[in-house]
Protein backbone atom coordinates (compact mmCIF):
# COMPACT_ATOMS: atom_id res chain seq x y z
CA UNK A 1 0.00 0.00 0.00
CA UNK A 2 2.80 2.34 -0.20
CA UNK A 3 1.67 3.03 -3.32
CA UNK A 4 -1.26 5.03 -1.99
CA UNK A 5 1.09 7.14 -0.06
CA UNK A 6 2.37 8.42 -3.04
CA UNK A 7 1.44 11.56 -4.42
CA UNK A 8 -0.80 11.23 -7.57
CA UNK A 9 0.86 11.57 -10.62
CA UNK A 10 2.69 14.60 -10.70
CA UNK A 11 1.26 17.54 -13.39
CA UNK A 12 4.75 18.03 -15.88
CA UNK A 13 5.23 18.74 -19.14
CA UNK A 14 5.78 14.89 -21.10
CA UNK A 15 9.41 14.96 -21.39
CA UNK A 16 11.24 12.45 -23.49
CA UNK A 17 12.55 9.66 -22.14
CA UNK A 18 16.43 9.46 -22.72
CA UNK A 19 16.64 5.64 -21.73
CA UNK A 20 17.04 3.62 -24.89
CA UNK A 21 14.40 0.97 -24.91
CA UNK A 22 15.08 -2.36 -26.26
CA UNK A 23 13.88 -2.86 -29.70
CA UNK A 24 12.11 -6.46 -30.15
CA UNK A 25 9.09 -6.79 -32.60
CA UNK A 26 9.03 -3.65 -34.37
CA UNK A 27 4.89 -3.74 -34.50
CA UNK A 28 4.63 -4.57 -30.78
CA UNK A 29 4.66 -1.04 -29.46
CA UNK A 30 1.91 0.06 -32.22
CA UNK A 31 -0.19 -2.65 -31.18
CA UNK A 32 0.27 -1.77 -27.30
CA UNK A 33 -0.53 1.63 -27.76
CA UNK A 34 -3.25 1.22 -29.92
CA UNK A 35 -6.35 0.59 -27.82
CA UNK A 36 -5.87 2.65 -25.80
CA UNK A 37 -4.97 5.63 -27.76
CA UNK A 38 -7.74 4.98 -30.03
CA UNK A 39 -9.94 5.50 -26.83
CA UNK A 40 -8.39 8.33 -26.08
CA UNK A 41 -8.21 10.00 -29.84
CA UNK A 42 -12.08 9.69 -30.04
CA UNK A 43 -13.00 10.41 -26.37
CA UNK A 44 -10.55 13.08 -25.55
CA UNK A 45 -9.04 14.54 -28.60
CA UNK A 46 -11.94 14.51 -30.96
CA UNK A 47 -14.56 15.92 -28.61
CA UNK A 48 -12.65 18.99 -28.44
CA UNK A 49 -13.09 19.31 -31.85
CA UNK A 50 -16.84 18.77 -31.86
CA UNK A 51 -16.67 21.41 -29.26
CA UNK A 52 -15.29 23.70 -30.81
CA UNK A 53 -17.37 23.48 -34.19
CA UNK A 54 -20.96 23.11 -31.82
CA UNK A 55 -19.36 26.91 -30.46
CA UNK A 56 -19.34 28.12 -34.23
CA UNK A 57 -22.70 26.37 -34.78
CA UNK A 58 -26.36 28.67 -35.04
CA UNK A 59 -29.37 26.84 -35.33
CA UNK A 60 -32.00 25.27 -32.48
CA UNK A 61 -32.91 22.16 -31.16
CA UNK A 62 -35.82 21.37 -33.45
CA UNK A 63 -34.27 22.48 -36.52
CA UNK A 64 -30.80 21.40 -36.22
CA UNK A 65 -27.38 22.74 -35.98
CA UNK A 66 -25.18 24.15 -38.51
CA UNK A 67 -21.82 25.60 -39.08
CA UNK A 68 -21.89 29.54 -39.62
CA UNK A 69 -18.73 30.74 -37.87
CA UNK A 70 -21.00 32.56 -35.96
CA UNK A 71 -18.22 33.75 -33.54
CA UNK A 72 -20.96 36.32 -32.07
CA UNK A 73 -21.19 34.02 -30.01
CA UNK A 74 -18.15 34.00 -28.13
CA UNK A 75 -18.80 37.79 -27.86
CA UNK A 76 -22.10 37.77 -26.15
CA UNK A 77 -20.53 34.37 -23.64
CA UNK A 78 -17.97 36.73 -22.81
CA UNK A 79 -19.81 40.00 -22.86
CA UNK A 80 -22.43 38.51 -20.62
CA UNK A 81 -20.73 36.31 -18.17
CA UNK A 82 -17.51 37.94 -17.54
CA UNK A 83 -18.17 38.09 -13.33
CA UNK A 84 -18.71 34.06 -13.64
CA UNK A 85 -15.36 33.85 -15.18
CA UNK A 86 -13.97 36.37 -12.92
CA UNK A 87 -15.26 34.80 -9.88
CA UNK A 88 -13.67 31.41 -10.63
CA UNK A 89 -10.55 32.78 -11.18
CA UNK A 90 -10.87 34.48 -7.94
CA UNK A 91 -12.19 31.60 -6.01
CA UNK A 92 -9.68 29.12 -6.95
CA UNK A 93 -6.75 31.29 -6.39
CA UNK A 94 -7.77 31.93 -2.78
CA UNK A 95 -8.79 28.46 -2.58
CA UNK A 96 -5.11 27.33 -3.73
CA UNK A 97 -3.33 30.02 -1.68
CA UNK A 98 -5.22 29.04 1.35
CA UNK A 99 -4.45 25.13 0.62
CA UNK A 100 -0.84 26.36 0.18
CA UNK A 101 -0.70 27.96 3.63
CA UNK A 102 -2.29 25.03 5.38
CA UNK A 103 -1.24 22.67 3.40
CA UNK A 104 2.82 22.85 4.19
CA UNK A 105 2.73 22.84 7.56
CA UNK A 106 0.65 19.45 7.45
CA UNK A 107 3.11 18.03 4.52
CA UNK A 108 6.09 18.96 6.61
CA UNK A 109 4.77 17.82 9.93
CA UNK A 110 4.02 14.42 8.02
CA UNK A 111 7.73 14.67 6.47
CA UNK A 112 10.28 15.53 9.34
CA UNK A 113 7.90 15.36 12.58
CA UNK A 114 5.49 13.15 12.85
CA UNK A 115 7.66 10.32 13.46
CA UNK A 116 4.99 6.93 14.49
CA UNK A 117 2.45 8.30 13.75
CA UNK A 118 3.64 9.32 10.18
CA UNK A 119 1.51 6.48 8.39
CA UNK A 120 -1.70 7.35 10.79
CA UNK A 121 -1.91 10.73 9.27
CA UNK A 122 -1.30 9.72 6.09
CA UNK A 123 -4.00 7.63 6.09
CA UNK A 124 -6.34 11.07 8.00
CA UNK A 125 -5.01 12.40 4.57
CA UNK A 126 -5.93 9.92 1.79
CA UNK A 127 -9.27 7.95 3.91
CA UNK A 128 -11.84 11.31 3.05
CA UNK A 129 -11.13 10.98 -0.86
CA UNK A 130 -13.00 7.55 -0.26
CA UNK A 131 -16.23 8.66 1.10
CA UNK A 132 -18.20 10.64 -1.83
CA UNK A 133 -17.15 14.04 -1.79
CA UNK A 134 -20.44 15.24 -2.30
CA UNK A 135 -21.55 13.84 1.11
CA UNK A 136 -18.63 15.70 2.83
CA UNK A 137 -19.47 18.92 0.82
CA UNK A 138 -23.19 18.55 2.69
CA UNK A 139 -21.20 17.96 5.66
CA UNK A 140 -20.67 21.78 5.59
CA UNK A 141 -23.85 23.01 5.11
CA UNK A 142 -23.87 21.54 8.85
CA UNK A 143 -20.89 23.30 9.72
CA UNK A 144 -21.45 26.44 8.97
CA UNK A 145 -25.12 26.59 9.79
CA UNK A 146 -26.75 29.69 11.24
CA UNK A 147 -26.94 29.98 14.39
CA UNK A 148 -24.18 27.19 14.58
CA UNK A 149 -21.18 27.14 16.62
CA UNK A 150 -18.74 28.48 13.85
CA UNK A 151 -20.69 31.15 13.02
CA UNK A 152 -21.69 32.00 16.67
CA UNK A 153 -17.81 31.70 17.76
CA UNK A 154 -17.12 33.94 14.40
CA UNK A 155 -19.80 36.72 15.32
CA UNK A 156 -18.64 36.83 19.00
CA UNK A 157 -14.68 37.55 18.07
CA UNK A 158 -16.37 39.85 15.50
CA UNK A 159 -14.34 38.49 12.41
CA UNK A 160 -17.90 38.48 10.82
CA UNK A 161 -17.65 42.19 11.01
CA UNK A 162 -14.69 42.36 9.07
CA UNK A 163 -15.63 40.21 6.62
CA UNK A 164 -18.94 41.27 5.89
CA UNK A 165 -17.55 44.44 5.01
CA UNK A 166 -14.87 43.01 2.82
CA UNK A 167 -17.99 41.33 1.30
CA UNK A 168 -17.06 38.35 1.73
CA UNK A 169 -20.30 37.32 4.13
CA UNK A 170 -23.09 39.01 4.09
CA UNK A 171 -24.74 39.87 7.47
CA UNK A 172 -24.40 37.10 10.59
CA UNK A 173 -24.38 34.01 7.62
CA UNK A 174 -21.72 32.32 6.22
CA UNK A 175 -23.92 29.76 4.20
CA UNK A 176 -24.72 31.21 0.82
CA UNK A 177 -21.53 33.56 0.65
CA UNK A 178 -18.10 33.24 -1.23
CA UNK A 179 -16.62 32.78 2.04
CA UNK A 180 -18.54 29.51 2.12
CA UNK A 181 -17.46 28.65 -1.05
CA UNK A 182 -13.66 29.37 -1.17
CA UNK A 183 -14.04 27.61 2.23
CA UNK A 184 -15.50 24.09 0.47
CA UNK A 185 -13.06 24.72 -2.58
CA UNK A 186 -10.54 24.74 -0.09
CA UNK A 187 -11.65 21.56 1.26
CA UNK A 188 -12.03 19.41 -1.51
CA UNK A 189 -8.59 20.22 -2.80
CA UNK A 190 -6.25 20.52 0.21
CA UNK A 191 -5.10 16.89 -0.65
CA UNK A 192 -4.13 17.35 -4.11
CA UNK A 193 -1.87 20.30 -2.65
CA UNK A 194 -0.21 17.99 0.79
CA UNK A 195 0.21 14.73 -1.29
CA UNK A 196 3.09 16.74 -3.93
CA UNK A 197 4.38 19.29 -1.02
CA UNK A 198 5.03 15.70 0.82
CA UNK A 199 6.50 13.97 -1.68
CA UNK A 200 8.61 16.87 -2.26
CA UNK A 201 9.62 17.56 1.30
CA UNK A 202 10.38 14.06 1.83
CA UNK A 203 12.85 13.49 -0.45
CA UNK A 204 15.16 16.37 1.11
CA UNK A 205 18.17 15.32 2.46
CA UNK A 206 17.85 15.61 5.93
CA UNK A 207 21.84 16.45 6.87
CA UNK A 208 21.20 19.51 4.59
CA UNK A 209 19.53 21.21 7.49
CA UNK A 210 21.56 20.01 9.88
CA UNK A 211 24.77 21.78 8.00
CA UNK A 212 22.58 24.71 7.22
CA UNK A 213 22.27 25.28 10.99
CA UNK A 214 25.91 24.15 11.41
CA UNK A 215 27.09 27.09 9.41
CA UNK A 216 24.87 29.56 11.64
CA UNK A 217 21.34 29.91 9.90
CA UNK A 218 18.51 30.47 12.57
CA UNK A 219 15.56 28.13 12.01
CA UNK A 220 13.86 30.53 9.91
CA UNK A 221 16.62 30.91 7.56
CA UNK A 222 16.86 27.19 7.21
CA UNK A 223 13.56 27.40 5.95
CA UNK A 224 13.68 30.04 3.52
CA UNK A 225 16.62 29.23 2.15
CA UNK A 226 16.94 25.59 1.92
CA UNK A 227 13.49 23.72 3.18
CA UNK A 228 11.14 26.26 0.69
CA UNK A 229 13.41 26.13 -2.41
CA UNK A 230 13.78 22.74 -2.13
CA UNK A 231 10.20 21.82 -2.12
CA UNK A 232 9.73 24.27 -5.07
CA UNK A 233 8.45 21.06 -7.57
CA UNK A 234 5.92 20.24 -4.62
CA UNK A 235 4.53 24.00 -4.58
CA UNK A 236 4.55 24.35 -8.54
CA UNK A 237 2.92 21.00 -9.02
CA UNK A 238 0.37 21.43 -5.60
CA UNK A 239 -0.99 24.72 -6.75
CA UNK A 240 -1.87 23.54 -10.46
CA UNK A 241 -3.80 19.99 -9.19
CA UNK A 242 -5.61 22.49 -7.19
CA UNK A 243 -6.05 25.29 -9.29
CA UNK A 244 -7.20 24.10 -12.67
CA UNK A 245 -10.08 21.68 -10.73
CA UNK A 246 -11.00 24.25 -8.52
CA UNK A 247 -11.85 26.45 -11.64
CA UNK A 248 -13.94 24.98 -13.64
CA UNK A 249 -15.79 23.44 -9.91
CA UNK A 250 -19.42 23.84 -9.99
CA UNK A 251 -20.69 21.68 -6.73
CA UNK A 252 -18.93 23.60 -3.91
CA UNK A 253 -20.40 26.96 -5.38
CA UNK A 254 -24.05 25.03 -5.79
CA UNK A 255 -24.42 23.70 -2.83
CA UNK A 256 -22.45 26.00 -0.86
CA UNK A 257 -23.22 29.12 -2.17
CA UNK A 258 -25.55 31.13 -3.92
CA UNK A 259 -27.01 32.74 -6.80
CA UNK A 260 -24.40 35.74 -6.42
CA UNK A 261 -21.65 33.41 -6.40
CA UNK A 262 -21.83 31.31 -9.44
CA UNK A 263 -18.82 30.46 -11.11
CA UNK A 264 -18.27 29.79 -14.50
CA UNK A 265 -18.58 25.75 -14.10
CA UNK A 266 -22.32 26.37 -12.80
CA UNK A 267 -22.88 28.54 -15.80
CA UNK A 268 -21.80 25.89 -18.39
CA UNK A 269 -23.37 23.38 -16.25
CA UNK A 270 -26.76 24.94 -17.08
CA UNK A 271 -26.40 26.02 -20.67
CA UNK A 272 -25.59 22.39 -21.48
CA UNK A 273 -28.29 20.20 -19.18
CA UNK A 274 -31.08 22.80 -18.68
CA UNK A 275 -31.18 26.24 -21.08
CA UNK A 276 -29.67 23.37 -23.68
CA UNK A 277 -28.22 27.02 -25.27
CA UNK A 278 -25.17 24.25 -27.01
CA UNK A 279 -23.33 27.08 -28.88
CA UNK A 280 -23.17 29.66 -25.97
CA UNK A 281 -22.18 26.21 -23.50
CA UNK A 282 -19.48 24.92 -26.00
CA UNK A 283 -17.91 28.64 -26.45
CA UNK A 284 -17.74 29.27 -22.62
CA UNK A 285 -16.63 25.56 -22.40
CA UNK A 286 -13.25 26.51 -24.86
CA UNK A 287 -12.59 29.69 -23.45
CA UNK A 288 -12.15 28.11 -19.95
CA UNK A 289 -9.84 25.88 -21.92
CA UNK A 290 -8.30 28.51 -23.03
CA UNK A 291 -7.88 30.24 -20.20
CA UNK A 292 -6.06 27.80 -18.56
CA UNK A 293 -3.85 26.49 -20.48
CA UNK A 294 -2.53 29.96 -21.00
CA UNK A 295 -2.42 30.73 -17.51
CA UNK A 296 -0.77 27.28 -16.32
CA UNK A 297 1.72 27.78 -19.06
CA UNK A 298 2.45 31.35 -18.39
CA UNK A 299 2.59 30.39 -14.23
CA UNK A 300 5.35 27.29 -15.14
CA UNK A 301 7.43 29.58 -17.32
CA UNK A 302 7.35 31.96 -14.87
CA UNK A 303 8.10 30.27 -11.73
CA UNK A 304 11.14 29.12 -14.15
CA UNK A 305 10.58 24.74 -12.77
CA UNK A 306 9.64 23.46 -16.36
CA UNK A 307 12.29 21.34 -15.88
CA UNK A 308 12.05 20.60 -11.89
CA UNK A 309 8.09 19.25 -12.36
CA UNK B 1 7.20 31.81 29.18
CA UNK B 2 8.55 28.25 28.60
CA UNK B 3 4.72 27.56 27.42
CA UNK B 4 5.04 30.46 24.68
CA UNK B 5 8.68 28.83 24.02
CA UNK B 6 7.26 25.07 23.34
CA UNK B 7 4.45 26.63 21.28
CA UNK B 8 7.54 28.32 19.07
CA UNK B 9 8.90 25.29 18.48
CA UNK B 10 6.29 23.11 18.01
CA UNK B 11 4.01 25.89 15.91
CA UNK B 12 4.74 23.71 12.95
CA UNK B 13 3.39 20.62 14.53
CA UNK B 14 0.13 22.73 15.72
CA UNK B 15 -0.82 24.71 12.55
CA UNK B 16 -0.57 20.73 10.83
CA UNK B 17 -2.62 19.68 13.59
CA UNK B 18 -5.01 22.50 13.07
CA UNK B 19 -5.16 21.32 9.31
CA UNK B 20 -6.07 17.76 10.20
CA UNK B 21 -8.64 18.74 11.61
CA UNK B 22 -10.00 20.72 8.85
CA UNK B 23 -9.73 18.28 6.82
CA UNK B 24 -11.14 15.21 9.25
CA UNK B 25 -14.33 17.22 10.61
CA UNK B 26 -16.88 17.09 7.89
CA UNK B 27 -16.38 13.02 8.36
CA UNK B 28 -16.62 13.18 11.67
CA UNK B 29 -19.73 15.41 11.29
CA UNK B 30 -21.13 12.69 8.46
CA UNK B 31 -20.48 9.45 11.08
CA UNK B 32 -22.28 11.50 13.96
CA UNK B 33 -25.63 12.67 11.39
CA UNK B 34 -25.98 9.03 10.63
CA UNK B 35 -27.02 8.71 13.69
CA UNK B 36 -29.16 11.46 13.36
CA UNK B 37 -33.41 11.74 13.27
CA UNK B 38 -33.79 14.70 11.86
CA UNK B 39 -37.04 16.73 11.27
CA UNK B 40 -37.96 16.95 7.94
CA UNK B 41 -36.78 15.98 4.77
CA UNK B 42 -32.80 17.75 5.52
CA UNK B 43 -30.41 16.18 7.29
CA UNK B 44 -28.54 19.25 8.47
CA UNK B 45 -29.74 19.91 12.13
CA UNK B 46 -28.67 17.59 15.02
CA UNK B 47 -31.82 16.22 16.92
CA UNK B 48 -31.86 13.01 18.34
CA UNK B 49 -30.22 9.94 18.62
CA UNK B 50 -30.91 6.92 16.65
CA UNK B 51 -29.90 4.07 14.39
CA UNK B 52 -32.65 3.56 12.78
CA UNK B 53 -31.20 4.32 9.24
CA UNK B 54 -28.55 1.87 9.90
CA UNK B 55 -30.91 -0.96 10.53
CA UNK B 56 -32.32 0.37 7.11
CA UNK B 57 -29.63 1.44 4.66
CA UNK B 58 -31.71 0.69 1.34
CA UNK B 59 -35.11 2.13 3.00
CA UNK B 60 -34.56 5.03 0.85
CA UNK B 61 -35.78 4.35 -2.64
CA UNK B 62 -33.34 4.38 -5.27
CA UNK B 63 -30.33 4.40 -3.04
CA UNK B 64 -29.19 1.30 -3.15
CA UNK B 65 -30.10 0.73 -6.97
CA UNK B 66 -27.89 4.02 -7.41
CA UNK B 67 -24.76 2.78 -5.30
CA UNK B 68 -25.29 -0.86 -7.56
CA UNK B 69 -25.14 0.87 -10.38
CA UNK B 70 -22.36 3.24 -9.54
CA UNK B 71 -20.01 -0.44 -8.44
CA UNK B 72 -20.82 -1.47 -11.21
CA UNK B 73 -19.38 1.07 -13.46
CA UNK B 74 -16.34 1.51 -11.31
CA UNK B 75 -15.34 -2.55 -11.82
CA UNK B 76 -15.99 -2.45 -15.47
CA UNK B 77 -14.33 0.67 -15.96
CA UNK B 78 -11.52 0.05 -13.61
CA UNK B 79 -10.87 -3.35 -15.61
CA UNK B 80 -10.59 -1.39 -18.40
CA UNK B 81 -8.58 1.61 -18.21
CA UNK B 82 -5.87 -0.94 -16.54
CA UNK B 83 -6.00 -3.41 -19.33
CA UNK B 84 -5.63 -0.18 -21.80
CA UNK B 85 -3.66 1.99 -19.64
CA UNK B 86 -0.70 -0.99 -18.88
CA UNK B 87 -0.70 -1.61 -22.14
CA UNK B 88 0.37 1.99 -23.00
CA UNK B 89 2.28 2.44 -20.07
CA UNK B 90 4.36 -0.89 -21.37
CA UNK B 91 4.89 0.26 -24.81
CA UNK B 92 5.95 4.04 -23.69
CA UNK B 93 9.10 2.44 -21.62
CA UNK B 94 10.08 -0.05 -23.51
CA UNK B 95 9.70 0.93 -26.90
CA UNK B 96 11.34 3.26 -29.58
CA UNK B 97 8.62 4.74 -31.82
CA UNK B 98 7.38 7.66 -33.53
CA UNK B 99 5.18 10.02 -32.02
CA UNK B 100 6.16 10.03 -28.89
CA UNK B 101 5.70 13.56 -27.70
CA UNK B 102 2.55 14.02 -29.30
CA UNK B 103 1.28 10.42 -27.18
CA UNK B 104 2.95 11.74 -23.93
CA UNK B 105 0.68 14.96 -24.77
CA UNK B 106 -2.26 13.12 -25.11
CA UNK B 107 -2.12 11.58 -21.89
CA UNK B 108 -1.19 14.37 -20.12
CA UNK B 109 -3.84 16.31 -21.12
CA UNK B 110 -6.58 15.10 -19.81
CA UNK B 111 -4.81 15.33 -16.23
CA UNK B 112 -4.24 19.42 -16.89
CA UNK B 113 -8.21 19.79 -18.19
CA UNK B 114 -11.14 20.68 -15.57
CA UNK B 115 -13.12 17.89 -15.23
CA UNK B 116 -16.29 20.28 -16.65
CA UNK B 117 -15.09 20.98 -20.45
CA UNK B 118 -13.85 17.33 -21.00
CA UNK B 119 -17.51 16.81 -20.01
CA UNK B 120 -19.31 19.32 -21.98
CA UNK B 121 -17.24 18.05 -25.10
CA UNK B 122 -17.83 14.28 -24.40
CA UNK B 123 -21.62 15.38 -24.48
CA UNK B 124 -21.45 17.12 -27.94
CA UNK B 125 -19.90 14.28 -28.95
CA UNK B 126 -22.15 12.02 -27.84
CA UNK B 127 -25.23 14.26 -28.94
CA UNK B 128 -23.96 14.86 -32.63
CA UNK B 129 -23.27 11.36 -32.91
CA UNK B 130 -27.05 10.73 -31.47
CA UNK B 131 -26.09 8.55 -28.74
CA UNK B 132 -28.39 7.28 -26.22
CA UNK B 133 -27.04 8.68 -22.95
CA UNK B 134 -26.85 6.23 -19.93
CA UNK B 135 -24.73 3.19 -18.78
CA UNK B 136 -22.43 3.10 -21.82
CA UNK B 137 -21.57 6.82 -22.30
CA UNK B 138 -21.10 6.97 -18.49
CA UNK B 139 -18.36 3.68 -18.50
CA UNK B 140 -16.62 5.39 -22.00
CA UNK B 141 -16.32 8.60 -20.17
CA UNK B 142 -14.92 7.04 -16.98
CA UNK B 143 -12.54 4.79 -18.78
CA UNK B 144 -11.39 7.95 -20.50
CA UNK B 145 -10.06 9.59 -17.52
CA UNK B 146 -8.65 6.83 -15.60
CA UNK B 147 -6.93 5.73 -18.44
CA UNK B 148 -4.00 8.59 -17.99
CA UNK B 149 -3.84 7.96 -14.56
CA UNK B 150 -2.95 4.35 -14.45
CA UNK B 151 -0.49 4.97 -17.29
CA UNK B 152 1.25 7.47 -15.02
CA UNK B 153 1.21 4.87 -11.60
CA UNK B 154 1.96 2.02 -14.15
CA UNK B 155 4.78 3.71 -15.54
CA UNK B 156 6.73 5.18 -12.58
CA UNK B 157 6.81 1.50 -11.62
CA UNK B 158 7.82 0.06 -14.90
CA UNK B 159 10.69 2.49 -15.19
CA UNK B 160 12.16 1.37 -12.17
CA UNK B 161 12.69 -2.01 -13.17
CA UNK B 162 15.72 -3.48 -13.64
CA UNK B 163 15.90 -5.30 -17.23
CA UNK B 164 18.57 -7.24 -16.05
CA UNK B 165 15.99 -9.39 -14.49
CA UNK B 166 14.22 -10.18 -18.07
CA UNK B 167 17.79 -10.94 -19.06
CA UNK B 168 18.36 -13.18 -16.80
CA UNK B 169 15.03 -15.21 -16.91
CA UNK B 170 15.86 -15.11 -20.56
CA UNK B 171 19.46 -16.58 -20.36
CA UNK B 172 17.96 -19.01 -18.27
CA UNK B 173 15.59 -20.24 -21.03
CA UNK B 174 12.76 -18.66 -20.24
CA UNK B 175 10.43 -17.69 -23.92
CA UNK B 176 8.95 -14.45 -24.24
CA UNK B 177 6.02 -15.09 -22.87
CA UNK B 178 7.37 -16.87 -19.92
CA UNK B 179 9.57 -14.10 -18.62
CA UNK B 180 6.32 -11.79 -18.95
CA UNK B 181 4.19 -14.10 -16.93
CA UNK B 182 6.39 -15.06 -14.17
CA UNK B 183 8.73 -12.10 -13.68
CA UNK B 184 7.73 -9.05 -15.46
CA UNK B 185 4.08 -9.23 -14.31
CA UNK B 186 4.72 -10.04 -10.92
CA UNK B 187 7.25 -7.13 -10.31
CA UNK B 188 5.05 -4.51 -11.67
CA UNK B 189 1.81 -5.95 -10.22
CA UNK B 190 2.22 -3.18 -7.44
CA UNK B 191 2.23 -0.22 -9.79
CA UNK B 192 -0.82 -1.98 -11.83
CA UNK B 193 -2.07 -2.31 -8.36
CA UNK B 194 -2.15 1.30 -7.49
CA UNK B 195 -3.70 2.22 -10.87
CA UNK B 196 -6.72 0.04 -10.58
CA UNK B 197 -7.87 1.13 -7.10
CA UNK B 198 -6.62 4.48 -8.18
CA UNK B 199 -9.41 4.15 -11.37
CA UNK B 200 -11.56 2.63 -8.92
CA UNK B 201 -11.57 5.17 -6.31
CA UNK B 202 -11.79 7.89 -9.46
CA UNK B 203 -14.53 6.58 -11.21
CA UNK B 204 -16.90 5.40 -7.91
CA UNK B 205 -16.34 9.20 -6.91
CA UNK B 206 -16.96 11.20 -10.12
CA UNK B 207 -19.80 13.41 -10.51
CA UNK B 208 -19.53 16.17 -12.88
CA UNK B 209 -18.49 13.91 -16.37
CA UNK B 210 -21.23 11.75 -14.91
CA UNK B 211 -23.97 14.74 -14.38
CA UNK B 212 -22.94 15.64 -17.72
CA UNK B 213 -23.18 12.27 -19.68
CA UNK B 214 -25.23 10.18 -17.66
CA UNK B 215 -28.95 11.44 -18.86
CA UNK B 216 -31.25 10.01 -16.62
CA UNK B 217 -29.22 7.32 -15.36
CA UNK B 218 -28.23 7.38 -11.82
CA UNK B 219 -25.22 6.99 -10.22
CA UNK B 220 -24.74 7.29 -6.72
CA UNK B 221 -22.87 10.55 -6.22
CA UNK B 222 -26.02 11.81 -8.56
CA UNK B 223 -28.24 10.51 -5.91
CA UNK B 224 -26.25 12.54 -3.27
CA UNK B 225 -26.60 15.12 -5.71
CA UNK B 226 -30.51 15.49 -6.64
CA UNK B 227 -31.51 14.58 -2.81
CA UNK B 228 -28.95 17.68 -1.87
CA UNK B 229 -31.83 19.45 -3.80
CA UNK B 230 -34.99 17.41 -2.38
CA UNK B 231 -34.03 16.21 1.04
CA UNK B 232 -31.11 14.75 2.18
CA UNK B 233 -32.06 10.88 3.77
CA UNK B 234 -29.94 9.87 6.72
CA UNK B 235 -29.09 6.53 4.66
CA UNK B 236 -26.62 8.48 2.30
CA UNK B 237 -24.32 9.51 5.64
CA UNK B 238 -24.45 5.69 6.51
CA UNK B 239 -22.97 5.00 3.27
CA UNK B 240 -20.31 7.83 3.23
CA UNK B 241 -19.58 6.33 7.36
CA UNK B 242 -19.12 2.53 5.80
CA UNK B 243 -17.38 3.59 2.98
CA UNK B 244 -14.60 5.99 5.51
CA UNK B 245 -14.68 3.00 7.45
CA UNK B 246 -13.91 0.12 4.91
CA UNK B 247 -10.99 2.14 3.42
CA UNK B 248 -9.46 2.72 6.68
CA UNK B 249 -9.60 -1.12 7.53
CA UNK B 250 -8.39 -2.11 4.09
CA UNK B 251 -5.55 0.56 4.10
CA UNK B 252 -4.65 -0.84 7.77
CA UNK B 253 -5.18 -4.28 6.54
CA UNK B 254 -2.60 -3.81 3.45
CA UNK B 255 -0.03 -2.22 5.53
CA UNK B 256 0.14 -4.84 7.86
CA UNK B 257 0.31 -7.74 5.25
CA UNK B 258 3.44 -5.39 3.93
CA UNK B 259 5.07 -5.33 7.44
CA UNK B 260 4.74 -9.07 7.96
CA UNK B 261 6.21 -9.37 4.39
CA UNK B 262 9.02 -6.72 5.09
CA UNK B 263 10.12 -8.76 8.60
CA UNK B 264 10.12 -12.09 6.87
CA UNK B 265 12.63 -10.61 4.54
CA UNK B 266 14.72 -9.16 6.60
Amino acid sequence: MSTLTEAPPPLSPPAPEDKPPRKRGRWTPYWLLLPGILWLVVFFAAPMIYQASTSVQTGSLEEGYRVTWHFVTYWDAVSEYWPQFLRSVAYAASATVLCLLLGYPLAYLIAFRAGRWRNLIMILVIAPFFTSFLIRTLAWKTILADGGPVVGALNTLHVLDVTSWLGWTAGDRVLATPLAVVCGLTYNFLPFMILPLYTSLERIDGRLHEAAGDLYAKPSTVFRKVTFPLSMPGVVSGTLLTFIPATGDYVNASLLGSADTGMIGNVIQSQFLRVLDYPTAAALSFILMAAILAMVTFYIRKSGTEDLV
Amino acid sequence: MAFVNWCKRNLVVIAGLLTLAYLVLPNVIVTVFSFNKPNGRFNYEWQQFSTDAWKDPCGVSGLCGSLSLSLQIAFWATLGATALGTAIAFALVRYRFRARGAINSLIFLPMAMPEVVMAASLLTLFLNMGAQLGFWTVLTAHIMFCLSFVVTAVKARVMSMDPRLEQAAQDLYAGPFQTFVRVTLPIAAPGIAAGALLAFALSFDDFIITNFNAGSTVTFPMFVWGSAQRGTPVQINVVGTAMFVIAVLFVLASMVIGDRRNRRKA
